[in-house]
């Protein structure tokens, strides 16, 4: 009797793995489509600035892509000759939540790539699982640079620069266009991205202002906190005339309604590295004068671009969405197109269909036009991305009766980053060899 | 100077935005002995409701000092919509099962409360800052602070006074202390429960709202708002005592006051010092500051 249950759970063992292993080998590319999930923030109080933008801008240019509408260099249909079936996943719930769903989406849902993500938390603990499962993974959002300096991931990819980049070129912004700032202090997030900010920009103002001074006692309140009281009154007692804040999503725009009537603005100059989601949600609310940045040549930064693709991407997104397209808007798109760009290389090298590790080849080191700009996977051995980054001061367009830009400033890529093989923070302290900016 | 009073503002400030979103928490746990996880719920759609009807009004183009009247008419919407049928329609069949089961269900309900934010407003956040715009700002101390979040001290004020007069000097106080002692011998001496009940979790549900609305023209009002709020009203009802009006009080202003004191002096602690006050107090006194004297059963 033993024997013979032993030898029924043998035999039931051996049919499953051998079924599981058939659903592998099948999964991708059936019935000529490739399976990805998006994963941004769907609810929480990211998902209003990040989370559905990202999500729309993504949506808007594979919805484009499979119909083959999108202007050159993206004008074939689909991906390699393969259409890609999205999904779109919430990524709220933090970061167990989220390597659980990773792995339902490899091992139950079949997906074949995953896209996304906007948590530098999320990042860090989803790259390990993609590794092990074997699955391309590219983010599209996180700005920690610790996602590749000191790990060598081979399934993880990132299309967006990381924290340092928009830091530099936040110093450099204020050295060439404000000129006179001497004290300055900062109001970030208490988490990893906050303190991440805070601590390149800290590096990178006294490399490129020497004798600027950052504040000893600089403010770090919880994240999605809302109530800055407190922290608006310490920063108006400072001497320092310029504050740094790296706040994203509504803690951006609470800490400016809070501020705007306290007459912040009037005696602080402000610098926003992430905010940029503000100006356009908050209108004439949001204060002029106020240098901002997308991380990249992104959103408001360059919606008067000239271009074909910044051009048809944001009167198509304004035509579906009834919005313009915000920073993480072209975030998304941006990995879309990564991802459509190594399919076709690898389509193209292999004459079929590509597989996974020819995706993966055709991603590694990858140079690729965006919607308004050029993105290279050159750091993290071909995995992350460098690309331009520029930064401007809001005004209000009475024109067009919305926020807008000016004196902008976009810095290549040699001025914000290290070379290939040294670490960010390293490069930093040691001034930014290479960097003759 | 300069320092110490901006200092005693600020902690004073946000003493008063504690003690208005917890002092809810602090009754309904006190009279119905429910540790009530859907106030948060109540604080959000309090935000929510406001932030709309405000932007509504905005558009219409009614006066800006006309969103203060809508801060209270929409608080008090959601406190009667939700508390009631939330009484009514749910906790009423829970009374006789044990505490912790009920702590569950309004979990449930804070995560519903939470959902249902998300189906009928969606994700983008909203904005009602025309109250705050409208009261402007005033020079104390060196630094201007606005009026409107001057005016939570009043608003607090108020509601610890409303509270004490209630409870001390009118008939439904001494009703209420009734219950709040002992549930049966109220029964036995013809006080209606039920009534007290439901209007006790409405008060509660009503307070949680008026937390919300009363802050939402300074935030941006966006999903997952109540979870920080729910939290630091629990600590703020441990560290006065549970079901605790004058400990609600007193931990509000004694975890405003530290934290002000964290963000000016030390700010890497600003995270810690609520929790801190609260592991210590729960050392000394694990029943709260004020905790009430408990029944001892013979």
């Amino acid at each position: 009797m033993k024997k013979g249950m032993l030898h029924s759970g043998l035999l039931a063992l051996a049919l499953s793995a051998f079924t599981g292993a058939s659903m592998v080998a099948h999964s991708a590319f059936a019935d000529d489509t490739f399976k990805v999930a998006v994963v941004s923030f769907l609810t929480g109080p990211a998902a209003g600035p990040f989370g559905e933008p990202g999500r729309h801008g993504a949506e808007l240019v594979i919805d484009a892509i499979n119909e083959g509408t999108m202007p050159a260099p993206y004008d074939s249909v689909g991906f390699g000759g393969v259409s890609i079936e999205a999904m779109f996943v919430d990524e709220s719930g933090g970061n167990a939540k989220q390597v659980a769903e990773y792995r339902n989406l490899i091992e139950k849902q079949g997906v074949d790539a995953v896209l996304g993500y906007i948590s530098s938390g999320s990042c860090m603990a989803i790259a390990p699982v993609a590794e092990e499962l074997q699955t391309l993974t590219v983010m599209s959002v996180c700005g920690t640079p610790r996602l590749f300096e000191g790990n060598n991931w081979q399934y993880t990819f990132r299309t967006q620069a990381h924290a340092v980049a928009d830091s530099v070129a936040a110093a450099l912004y204020i050295r060439d266009q404000l000129g006179d700032v001497k004290d300055y202090t900062g109001i970030n997030q208490n988490y990893a991205w906050g303190q991440d900010s805070w601590k390149f920009f800290d590096i990178a103002m006294q490399k490129l202002i020497p004798g600027s001074s950052g504040s000893d006692s600089p403010q770090f309140p919880k994240i999605f906190a809302g109530q800055y009281g407190t922290e608006i009154s310490t920063l108006l007692l400072e001497d320092a005339d310029l504050v740094h804040s790296s706040f994203w999503d509504g803690d951006i725009e609470a800490f400016v309604l809070q501020a705007s009537v306290r007459g912040f603005f009037d005696k602080k100059r402000f610098i926003s590295v992430a905010g940029a989601s503000a100006v356009d949600n908050l209108g004439k609310r949001f204060p002029e004068g106020t240098v901002v940045g997308t991380r990249g040549e992104y959103g408001i930064l360059v919606r008067e671009q000239e271009g074909e693709l910044n051009e048809w991407f944001i009167n198509a997104y304004r035509e579906r969405y009834g919005v313009y397209p915000l920073e993480s808007s072209y975030q998304y798109a941006q990995t879309v197109l990564a991802l459509k760009a190594a399919m076709d290389k690898a389509a193209a090298e292999s004459g079929d269909t590509p597989n996974k590790e020819q995706i993966i080849a055709a991603m590694k080191g990858l140079e690729f036009q965006s919607l308004a700009g050029n993105v290279s996977l050159t750091l993290g051995d071909g995995h992350q991305a460098v690309h331009p980054i520029g930064y401007g001061v809001t005004a209000w367009d009475d024109e067009t009766d919305g926020p807008k830009l000016v004196d902008i400033r976009i810095y290549p890529t040699h001025c914000l980053l290290p070379p290939v093989n040294q670490m960010s923070e390293e490069w930093l302290e040691a001034a930014m060899p290479g960097a003759d900016c | 100077m300069q320092a110490t009073l901006t200092l005693l503002l600020d902690g004073l400030v946000y003493a008063s935005y504690l003690f208005i979103v917890s002092v809810g928490l602090t009754i309904v746990f006190g009279v119905m002995k429910i540790l009530n996880v859907a106030h948060g719920g109540f604080y959000a759609w309090g935000a929510y409701a406001a932030a709309y009807s405000i932007g509504v009004a905005a558009q219409l183009g009614l006066p800006d000092w006309f969103g203060l009247i809508l801060i209270g008419v929409s608080s008090m919407c959601v406190g009667l919509i939700f508390g009631y049928l939330i009484e009514r329609l749910i906790l009423r069949r829970l009374y006789q099962h044990e505490e912790v089961i009920i702590l569950l269900a309004t979990f449930g309900l804070f995560l519903v409360l939470e959902d249902l934010i998300l189906l009928v407003f969606g994700v983008n956040p909203y904005f009602a800052y025309q109250p705050m715009v409208y009261l402007g700002s005033v020079e104390l101390g060196g630094i201007f602070r606005d009026v409107y979040s001057l005016s939570l001290l009043g608003l607090a004020c108020l509601v610890a006074f409303v509270c004490w007069y209630i409870l001390n000097r009118t008939k439904w106080g001494k009703i209420l202390g009734t219950v709040i002692y002992d549930r049966e011998i109220s029964l036995a001496i013809g006080i209606n429960v039920t009534t007290v009940y439901v209007w006790t979790f409405i008060i509660g549900a009503t307070l949680g709202a008026l937390g919300g609305a009363y802050i939402s023209p300074t935030i941006s009002v966006a999903p997952g708002i109540s979870i920080d709020v729910i939290v630091l009203s629990f600590a703020v009802v441990v560290i006065g005592g549970m079901g605790s009006i004058p400990g609600a009080l007193i931990g509000a202003v004694m975890v405003g006051m530290l934290r002000a004191l964290a963000v000016h002096q030390f700010p890497e602690l600003e995270l810690f010092v609520v929790f801190a006050v609260m592991a210590i107090v729960l050392m000394i006194r694990p029943e709260g500051l004020f905790a009430p004297a408990k029944v001892r059963r013979i």
